[in-house]
């Protein structure tokens, strides 16, 4: 018994010669075809090449543009040539001349011996096939496709608009079932012949001269015709990418082709002298034998096209530069957005740090620079602290921090006295856990010293930028994680909120608050809320503080019994 | 029609007559250079060439000759912008480098690009060429394992005809001019340290490239006016096409199309690094040479700050600094990538 390749080369003829050798001194018989494009010199170089070598034949030479009929008229004429001058060949496989055998041939001969009347082809049902390129599945054989996919893209998509539009439809064939595979087979003699010498033949070819891509269902659905055991898988080790073009074998690709323990391989790299030389040495016979397990890479692929198509989450760069709504995550992780807090707790920086056990930044859109915490002034990823540059690209500033400290959740502060223009953005970020405490800002007008009329314009203009950023929080297109208090609802019972926030940042500490941050002092803060009023302000932000009875620093004991879920 | 399909039109009939106006200039520009060593019968077909304009770099050159070497660079076509130390005679001596001479302005020259743009219009069409600076070192996944070929290779089967690359300022630690440097050692051992993630980036609507700054410079000497800190966006690597040209340095080619380097579905390009050894120890003179020349910037006067501040030989280095350990850990930090290439 024996095995016949069947070689389908149209570049890089050196190779091609280098693997018919390999297979042909191991007592296969090849049949080489070469694209008829190919010059004749070239084509001559690889005949004078393997001149010396007895079993290899070539086969009537076709055009083998991709995806047109040439390719299995090319693979028909071989398949006739290998039948009819190696009586002996028992089962035939169906490889390029990219393909490099991982694994010597006995191998493979043994592997199918073990499964004698089997035909390894990828046969699938178009129904369920999710990999066709141009959407083109069951269509691929009711409609025509005179114009090169390849080549005149706008005709070929012009043409199947209007078989659509006019509802044309070509009749298969009766007796087909329209099946799909991977292009590259090993079939049985008796599969093979009567595939061959099919009595339907001439009405098949013509059928399928027509179908798109034909290499990739002539066979697959012919043998369903004539195969009594179809074992539905290629055993050549392939893999596409997203666009459906092969991914190519590289040296570095050595270990990973070696782990695969497929019998062939492709396409490989013409100029992978490494992988050429290792695996056509014969140095690999005595490796353990093992049932080909392609998936076994898989992963490293899936990964590829996965970072090629979505790209990672967050991330601004040369290369991704995503519009607006095509982010897939317009942040690397989540983060935390406090406003208010630090205008009415006295240490809530260092409290939150110690709470969450993480670093906290102070206003890291502050006017006069960038607060990191513990005053830094360059911080992770060599991002500066100055306010020009940081408003230059208050996104990218944002979105970079983020993306530089990943693994660290960020939590910084936030409040109308800092650049807004990252308002919208964070509020359609849904990594974003924005919580605010209205009117807060007040705390530090009350505290600070100076001309009343001068702390009522300033808390005028707070008020102001507030209720615009207010405004953007509680948009319907908002997607952060928005909680908003006014300051004296919050000052209610400010434990609650607290502890709702830490638990969300930290799920799986819960524990209860042992410690509240301290409460600036706000002796005579609802007088002095009076007496915005009084000078014709409406503090609408601040919430409803009474005058006269100043919030009570009641918050170092919890005001009520908390229950932890 | 309507008005954005107007001014659609309008926009690529103005980009055309630049591109025109841009290769008359290059081919006019030509008297401007005396070929010293032609071996350009050498190229062929396939062959993946590099163009560059150089002045006073034999320190660099032994070692960028290696690396591009390395790469797989067959010919190196070469304008020497009147060197006063050993790069002439360096480079005429190599039997892959084609060498001009000119001791024209490289500013009246458009920093060189009206050189560049002949060279590449007269022997680049049909190849692949890159075009880089001396202090330039191209590096792109896998590249110890897979040279340029292969790169260019897959590019070729997905329709992909420019490769863009982030140049990435590398530095020492300590004062710029305190790393010692022979000639031959590699550059990124000597001065191993980068700056990660300070990038920012825009899209520039008319010729459709990704504008991006960033790194030390901006960091350190434009922290104020971050406008004017350096674009760090190129266009290196082109299937070339006599009807091409660059634009401004390797930042921007016409046809626009070609700047597209980059994916705005959310998904990742490949593209590469040019690792940019400006900061070796040889910075201070020359920045000095620099500032007195005025030949490096379009508004020279506005850069004496940043030529003074390179004087005093400024430490770029901070705690946060990344060092450099391969492409591996520059495409983890998000400055590459190699966009399905695996």
């Amino acid at each position: 018994m024996s095995l016949g390749f069947i070689m389908l080369c149209h570049t890089a003829l050196h190779r091609a010669a280098q693997v018919a050798r390999y297979w042909a001194e191991a007592g296969c018989p090849v049949v080489i075809h070469v694209d008829s494009r190919v010059s004749a010199r070239a084509h001559d170089k690889l005949v004078r090449d393997l001149a010396d070598v007895a079993d290899v034949r070539f086969s009537r030479r076709h055009p083998c543009e991709w995806g047109s009929w040439g390719l299995v008229a090319a693979t028909l004429d071989a398949s006739e040539t290998m039948l009819a001058e190696f009586p002996q060949v028992q089962n035939v496989y169906l490889a390029s001349g990219s393909c490099l055998p991982l694994r010597p041939v006995d191998e493979l001969q043994a592997y199918l011996a073990d499964r004698p009347r089997t035909d390894f082809i990828e046969s699938v049902t178009t129904a369920d096939v999710g990999w066709t390129v141009g959407g083109l599945d069951r269509e691929r054989f009711t409609l025509s496709f005179p114009f090169s996919w390849r080549k005149h893209r706008w005709l070929f998509d012009r043409f199947v608009d209007l078989q659509r539009r006019l509802g044309i439809r070509r009749r298969i064939p009766a007796g087909l079932v329209p099946h799909l595979g991977s292009q590259w087979w090993c079939l049985t003699r008796a599969t093979l012949s009567a595939i061959v010498n099919d009595p339907n033949r001439a009405r098949n070819d013509r059928y399928f001269r027509r179908v798109w891509i034909p290499d990739e269902s002539y066979f697959q659905t012919l043998v369903r015709v004539h195969s009594t055991r179809v074992e539905s898988r290629s055993l050549t080790l392939s893999k596409f990418d997203h666009q459906g073009k092969p991914h190519i074998f590289y040296d570095d690709h050595l270990q990973l082709l070696r782990r695969s323990d497929c019998f062939v391989a492709r396409k490989i790299w013409p100029q992978a002298n490494r992988l050429y030389r290792e695996f056509l040495s014969g140095a690999l016979a005595d490796q353990p034998r093992a049932e080909p397990s392609p998936g076994k890479i898989d992963r490293l692929f899936s990964k590829a096209t996965e970072r090629r198509v979505r790209g990672r989450a967050g991330l601004y760069m040369q290369s991704r530069f995503p519009r607006d709504g095509w982010e897939n995550g317009r942040t690397a992780q989540p983060y935390s957005v406090f406003e208010g807090f630090a205008d009415l707790f006295e240490d809530f920086d260092s409290w939150l740090s110690k709470t969450i056990g993480g670093r906290v930044h102070g206003h890291l859109f502050a006017p006069d620079r960038v607060h990191f915490a513990g005053g830094e002034t360059i911080y992770n990823g060599c991002l500066s602290d100055s306010a020009a540059l940081r408003d230059y690209d208050p996104r990218l500033f944002l979105t970079s921090l983020i993306w530089n400290t990943r693994g660290e959740r960020q939590c910084f502060q936030f409040g109308p006295r800092d650049n807004q223009d990252i308002s919208w953005f964070m509020t359609m970020d849904p990594n974003a856990q924005i919580s605010v405490i209205t009117g807060a800002w007040a705390v530090r007008v009350f505290r600070a010293k100076g001309e009343f009329s001068d702390l009522r314009r300033e808390a005028a203009r707070l008020q102001k930028i507030e209720s615009d950023h207010i405004a953007i929080l509680r948009s319907h297109h908002a997607k952060a994680r928005v909680r908003i208090w006014n300051l004296a609802e919050f000052l209610e019972n400010p434990m609650e909120p607290l502890q709702t926030i830490v638990d969300e940042i930290s799920p799986n500490a819960l524990r209860r608050l042992a410690e509240a941050p301290r409460l600036a002092d706000l002796t005579g803060f609802g007088r002095f809320i009076q007496d915005l009023r009084n000078q014709g302000m409406q503090p609408t932000l601040v919430g409803d503080i009474p005058l006269g009875e100043d919030p009570a620093p009641a918050t170092n004991r919890r005001a009520r019994p908390y229950l932890v879920k | 029609m309507s008005a954005s399909g107007l001014s659609r039109l309008w926009d690529a009939w103005r980009l055309r007559h630049r591109r025109r106006y841009l290769l008359m200039r290059a081919i006019r520009r030509r008297r401007q250079l005396r070929c010293l060593a032609n071996r350009t019968t050498a190229i062929r077909r396939g062959d993946i060439l590099l163009f560059a304009t150089m002045r006073n770099e034999d320190q660099r050159l032994p070692h960028f000759l290696d690396h591009y070497r390395r790469l797989g660079v067959a010919h190196f076509l070469i304008v020497d912008n009147d060197s006063t130390d050993g790069t002439a005679a360096l480079l005429a001596g190599q039997p892959d480098v084609s060498l001009w001479f000119t001791r024209h302005g490289y500013k009246q020259s458009r920093f060189g690009m009206d050189w560049m743009n002949w060279l590449l219009l007269r022997y680049g069409h049909d190849h692949w060429t890159l075009t880089v600076d001396a202090d330039e070192l191209l590096i792109y996944p896998h590249w110890e394992t897979r040279p340029l070929p292969a790169l260019t290779g897959w590019m070729e089967d997905r329709g992909l005809p420019a490769m863009g690359a982030l140049m990435l300022d590398l530095y020492p630690q300590g004062p710029v001019d305190s790393a010692p440097h022979q000639p031959g050692d590699d550059p990124a051992t000597v001065m191993p340290w980068f700056d990660s993630g300070n990038y920012v980036m825009r899209r520039q609507p008319l010729l459709g490239n990704l504008w991006v700054q960033g790194g030390p410079r901006a960091r350190h000497f434009f922290a104020a006016d971050p406008r004017r800190a350096p674009t760090l966006g190129k266009v290196p690597l082109v299937k070339w096409h006599w009807r091409y040209a660059y634009v401004s340095s390797t930042h921007t080619l016409l046809p626009r199309s070609l700047n597209e380097t980059y994916a705005t579905d959310g998904g990742e390009r490949l593209s590469g690094v040019l690792l940019h050894t400006k900061f070796l120890n040889t910075i201070v003179a020359k920045s000095v040479e620099e500032k007195a020349r005025r030949q490096h910037f379009a508004n020279s006067a506005l850069y004496d700050g940043y030529y003074d501040a390179l004087a005093q030989a400024p430490d770029l280095w901070c705690p946060g600094s990344a060092r450099y350990q391969g492409w591996r850990h520059l495409e983890a930090l998000g400055l590459m990538s190699r966009g399905g290439w695996v």
